[in-house]
């Protein structure tokens, strides 16, 4: 199992926002966390990498990682594209491009895949020497999804990625999305508003309301659902 | 005022310019990490100078004793972040503020203990002679000038083209994504202390020789340093170094042929007022650009 979650509260001081929610996703697998705003799932990816208070238990590829440090986690291979992006703004793209790959000792391979994500997004190398704060939101949004990727992770967890683009856009970072799921062997916990599309590339889902999953199975299952369908489809 | 008394002081205020360039460097690297001005920053420099005597004192030659203070400032520095800035990290402003004025107090007072108030002189490594014919400017002078330069150059160069300069820049902005991508936020910020802790050193042992060793020596350095810091832009490291170019040839100049050396301390606080009153930014303030 790539990660297992079971009996995972988390607190903003407090406020409890997670009261026991468990999963958990294959090696290389797509879960996507559905939910109505302020339901949990930003808590939840937050929880996963040690940001917010927690208990109960987290399992990465078999390995304990609840009440360790965010930098250790990100050590481990999880990498998160956070909600709001999380851009180094006064840095150039190349550079938070560079600072996704830190912990890597691997110089000729961080080098190669520098060159990969740029096959992934184009755009990025033109703007490669920009401030990032002066990107796009699109482009930004493309620059956190890169950053998480120079990690060379086993799992991403996105945080609305597809958040401020535009329909085609969306459109092309989830062909993107799936792309680099095959090709990397990267798994990914995928929060998304824009269910359908999330629920197209995702194997598996987990609906939460109130910090409580209300409903999980296959993607395809979910999509099928008549609840699922008129509150989170909207046909 | 002949052309000649000019050049002079513009070359003297070059070079005590260089000492408040670097205190005002390193004002700004904890700056950039705290948002905060670290009013002990004149004291640790002072401190470890002492250091650099009591080596020197025992016998050791000036470079060696050199490279070994900035060593030993720059565990200081890391320690004293630690020790008594990590602990206070989440205080409100003013208990950190109350913090830093602590560590300023302790580190005079524990100066004053171990090496007594008297005036002790500081060797300069450079010849007392005018080197390369320049009568202008004595060789201590020329020789702080370059040992700024070279500091100067090689901090650029740590957080332009190294990754963990990278990281350091990184964490002092975002320390959030910073820990996202696996950095050590905690440890930057203690390398940053060490740093600034080791740039003050050096700035602690070129001012010595002019200004002589005593536990109150840098109190006038640190204003003129905060007066640079400001004029350039608190979070400019480029703007800081500037600043203190500026601060020195103008206190120089001022004092020499307006309003004399007797209240050349004004200049400072004049300037820090004015910049606060006119261009709160700084010259080369930063105005960031951001879009949502
Ligand atoms: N820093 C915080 N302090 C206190 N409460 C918080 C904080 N962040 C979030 N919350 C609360 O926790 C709950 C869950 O928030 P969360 O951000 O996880 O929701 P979400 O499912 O990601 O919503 P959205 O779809 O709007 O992004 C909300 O009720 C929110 O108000
Ligand atoms: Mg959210």
């Amino acid at each position: 199992m790539l990660l297992e979650v079971s009996g995972l509260h988390a607190a903003y001081g407090a406020t409890r926002v997670i009261h026991g929610i468990g999963f958990a996703m294959e090696e290389k697998s797509i879960t996507a966390l559905l939910g109505a705003n302020g339901a949990g799932k930003t808590t939840t990816l937050r929880a996963l990498c040690g940001m917010v208070k927690t208990e109960g238990q987290i399992r990465f590829r078999g390995e304990r990682i609840d009440g360790r440090s965010t930098e250790d986690i990100a050590r481990l291979g999880i990498a998160h594209v956070p909600d709001g992006r999380g851009t180094f703004l006064n840095l150039t793209a190349e550079e938070n491009l560079r600072l996704g790959a830190y912990t890597r000792r691997d110089r000729a391979a961080v080098e190669a895949d520098l060159e990969r994500v740029f096959g992934y997004f184009p755009q990025l190398r033109a703007r490669r020497a920009q401030q990032a704060g002066t990107l796009s939101g699109g482009e930004q949004q493309m620059l956190a999804v890169s950053r998480a990727l120079m990690l060379a992770p086993k799992l991403m967890l996105l945080d609305e990625p597809s958040f401020g683009l535009a329909p085609l856009l969306v459109r092309e970072l989830f062909a993107i999305l799936r792309a680099i799921n095959e090709r990397e062997r990267v798994g990914m916990l995928l929060v998304e508003q824009n269910a359908a599309m999330a629920l197209d590339l995702a194997d598996r889902a987990y609906l939460i309301e109130t910090g409580r999953v209300v409903l999980s199975g296959t993607a395809a299952d979910i999509k099928r659902d008549d609840a699922v369908r008129r509150a989170y489809l909207g046909y | 005022m002949t052309l000649d008394a000019v050049i002079l002081q513009v070359l003297a205020g070059l070079a005590t310019g260089g000492i408040y360039a670097s205190l005002a460097l390193a004002l700004v690297m904890i700056y950039h990490a705290t948002h905060l001005v670290n009013f002990a920053q004149g004291e640790m420099a002072m401190f470890t100078t002492y250091i650099a005597w009591s080596l020197i004192n025992a016998g050791m030659p000036y470079w060696p004793a050199f490279l070994l203070t900035v060593g030993i400032a720059f565990i200081l520095g890391m320690f004293i972040e630690r020790i008594v800035i990590r602990p206070v990290e989440n205080a409100p402003v003013l208990g950190v503020v109350v913090v830093f004025i602590g560590l300023l107090v302790i580190l005079n007072s524990v100066a004053g203990w171990i090496y007594t108030y008297t005036i002790k002189s500081f060797p300069s490594p450079f010849p007392r002679q005018p080197i390369l014919g320049i009568h202008y400017i004595s060789a201590h002078e020329l020789g702080a000038i370059g040992v700024t330069l070279a500091v100067l150059a090689l901090l650029y160069g740590f957080f332009r083209f190294t990754p963990l300069g990278l990281a350091m820049r990184a964490a002092a902005q975002n320390p959030e994504s910073s820990r996202l991508v696996g950095i050590r936020v905690g440890w930057m910020l203690a390398l940053g202390w060490g740093l600034a802790a080791a740039v003050g050193a050096v700035a602690g042992m070129m001012v010595a020789p002019v200004v002589y060793l005593d536990p109150n020596m840098m109190s006038g350095i640190l204003l003129y340093a905060f007066a640079a810091a400001l004029l350039g832009g608190i979070d400019s490291p480029g703007g800081a170094v500037l600043g203190g170019f500026a601060v020195g040839v103008l206190e120089n100049l001022l004092g020499a042929f307006v309003i004399g050396n007797e209240l050349k301390l004004a200049v400072a606080l004049v300037l820090i007022v004015g910049v606060l009153l006119v261009k709160p930014s700084g010259l080369f303030g930063r105005v960031y650009v951001t879009r949502v």
